[in-house]
């Protein structure tokens, strides 16, 4: 099952997503990043059915891309969320929806605030300060609870997702392995290693 | 003679009929009852069950309170629960919440989850209310006849020993239990995770329940062996918060057990929303406000605007 964690800190969002592609009982590869860069302040962690996955995101990926190229400029973190959501929630009464469940994590240049959504298959949107999707939830979600801190450094938050990423390896029965971590905060996306 | 012979040759499990044991009940008075730790009927010998009049008694079981393969059916077992006990430094820490669910239903808030073997034993209770209650009631007994026979207390690993080894023949017939066996003996602290398929392990930190997940997030992250008294007892009040947050089928309260070399101590009884919003009181450890994600980080913004926006 796949795993997905995202936070937000002092100016900046990290959004982690591990980088197993299982099928059925088989790890068919180790290094597959499920986080797309959609535009300079965007980034977006998708997991669920093998297949809709990947194809959705591009879906996302090349309208948000032709918005800017008609626009000059992008969309901005919730208005992108919004598009997202509608698309999701017009795809779940089609007769085959996409089942994706989407961490969006974008930096606001306009407004100087990061942020942070939590989209199911769905179209649920709900705007959080921290989030996880699969199995890790179950252990993440508590955890955040009691350290997740709004105005952490990014070291701060970085350790705060190890401990996330650590608990999840020690109870859950099935490692998820290795994650790729990517931050976006004023000066746009790059990765970390953790 | 004849009804002693008559008493002691059933089998145990389900072999003798409700009657029979209706008849073995009206030899005793009335006075009985609340004696032999409300064992009554079982202080005479070996147990038996009523069971229903078909060829497989535990299918018939199963077919009615199966409820994840048969929302309808007419029986439901209670299930969700939070329970957690550890091993540290100064002692067991034991804590548990106190919702009992029937399906949807929150069939009682005030349910007691720590269940008082003996002064130096608890049980925790999980799965099946009566399947716990009963058995380790059943197992305090034991562990006292022990004590009668041997002039010693009963060891924690064997009191959890003689417990597995009940369920486990009960194993395949529907009993519903995970629990955790906690004291002091000789040896120390211990604690022993017991549950009705017949697994035992001893171990330092566990938790069981349909919130254990969310217990274990915040257990594992504040688990330390050298923590003070306090600590661990706030660390057993945290994370039953946590999980009563988290999890639907737990919450309304946390009782909260300390158990030390003289014997255990019950600590506390704690409100979850109270906890939330105001945190557990005056009370060795507490942190002083509430446990509450939206109260703790009240007025802590993740904007990060530039010196020059922030002046104008």
């Amino acid at each position: 099952m796949e795993t997905s964690f995202a936070l937000t800190g002092k100016g900046y969002v990290i959004v982690a997503a591990d980088t197993t592609a299982a099928r059925s009982i088989v790890k068919m590869k180790v290094d597959q990043d499920k986080i797309k860069d959609l535009s300079p302040h965007l980034l977006m962690a998708y997991s669920g059915e093998p297949g809709d996955t990947v194809q959705f995101a591009e879906f996302v990926e090349r309208n948000i891309r032709l918005y800017q190229i008609r626009n000059l400029y992008p969309l901005r973190p919730a208005a992108a969320a919004s598009w997202i959501r509608r698309s999701l929630a017009e795809s779940l009464r089609s007769r085959k929806p996409y089942s994706v469940n989407l961490l969006l994590g974008g930096y606001d240049t306009s407004l100087h605030t990061p942020n942070l959504y939590w989209v199911d298959y769905l179209g649920t949107v709900v705007e959080v300060p921290f989030a996880a999707h699969g199995y890790g939830s179950y252990f993440a979600l508590s955890l955040l609870d009691r350290y997740h801190d709004p105005e952490a450094s990014l070291e701060e938050g970085l350790a705060t997702l190890k401990r996330c990423i650590d608990e999840v390896s020690k109870r859950l029965v099935i490692d998820p392995g290795k994650y790729k971590v990517k931050v976006v905060d004023k000066d746009g996306i790059r990765e970390v290693e953790i | 003679m004849n009804s002693i012979l008559q008493r002691y040759s059933g089998s145990s499990a389900g072999g003798r009929l409700s009657k029979s044991v209706v008849e073995d009940d009206s030899d005793f008075s009335d006075a009985m009852w609340g004696s032999e730790a409300g064992f009554g009927t079982l202080a005479k010998g070996v147990p038996g069950f009523v069971v229903p009049s078909v060829p497989d008694p535990a299918a018939f079981l199963r077919l009615h309170t199966d409820d994840h393969a048969d929302p309808s059916c007419r029986i439901k077992i209670q299930h969700g629960t939070t329970t957690l006990a550890f091993r540290f430094q100064g002692g067991v820490i034991v804590a548990v919440d106190s919702r009992a669910t029937a399906g949807s239903y929150v069939a009682s808030g005030t349910v007691k989850k720590v269940i008082e073997i003996n002064p130096y034993l608890l049980g925790t209770m999980a799965g099946g209310a009566a399947d716990c209650q009963y058995w380790e009631t059943y197992l305090g007994m034991h562990c006292r006849l022990h004590e009668l026979r041997n002039r010693e207390r009963i060891s924690v690993s064997a009191a959890s020993k003689y417990l597995s080894n009940l369920v486990y023949s009960y194993k395949g017939m529907g009993l519903s239990m995970g629990t955790m066996i906690c004291g002091w003996d000789k040896t120390g602290p211990a604690v022993f995770y017991v549950d009705s398929d017949g697994t035992r392990l001893k171990g330092d930190l566990f938790s069981v329940g349909s919130g254990s997940t969310f217990a274990y997030g915040v257990l594992d992250q504040g688990y330390r062996w050298d923590l003070t008294d306090e600590e661990a007892q706030e660390l057993g009040r945290r994370s039953i918060y946590a999980a009563g947050h988290r999890d639907a089928f737990s919450g309304n309260s946390c009782n909260l057990y300390h158990v030390k070399e003289d014997g255990w101590k019950f600590i506390g009884n704690y409100d979850i929303t109270k906890l939330h919003y105001e945190g557990p009181g005056n009370v060795a450890g507490s942190p002083g406000h509430g446990y509450g994600y939206d109260l703790r980080v009240e007025g802590r913004s993740s904007a990060n605007p530039p010196e020059v926006a922030a002046q104008a």
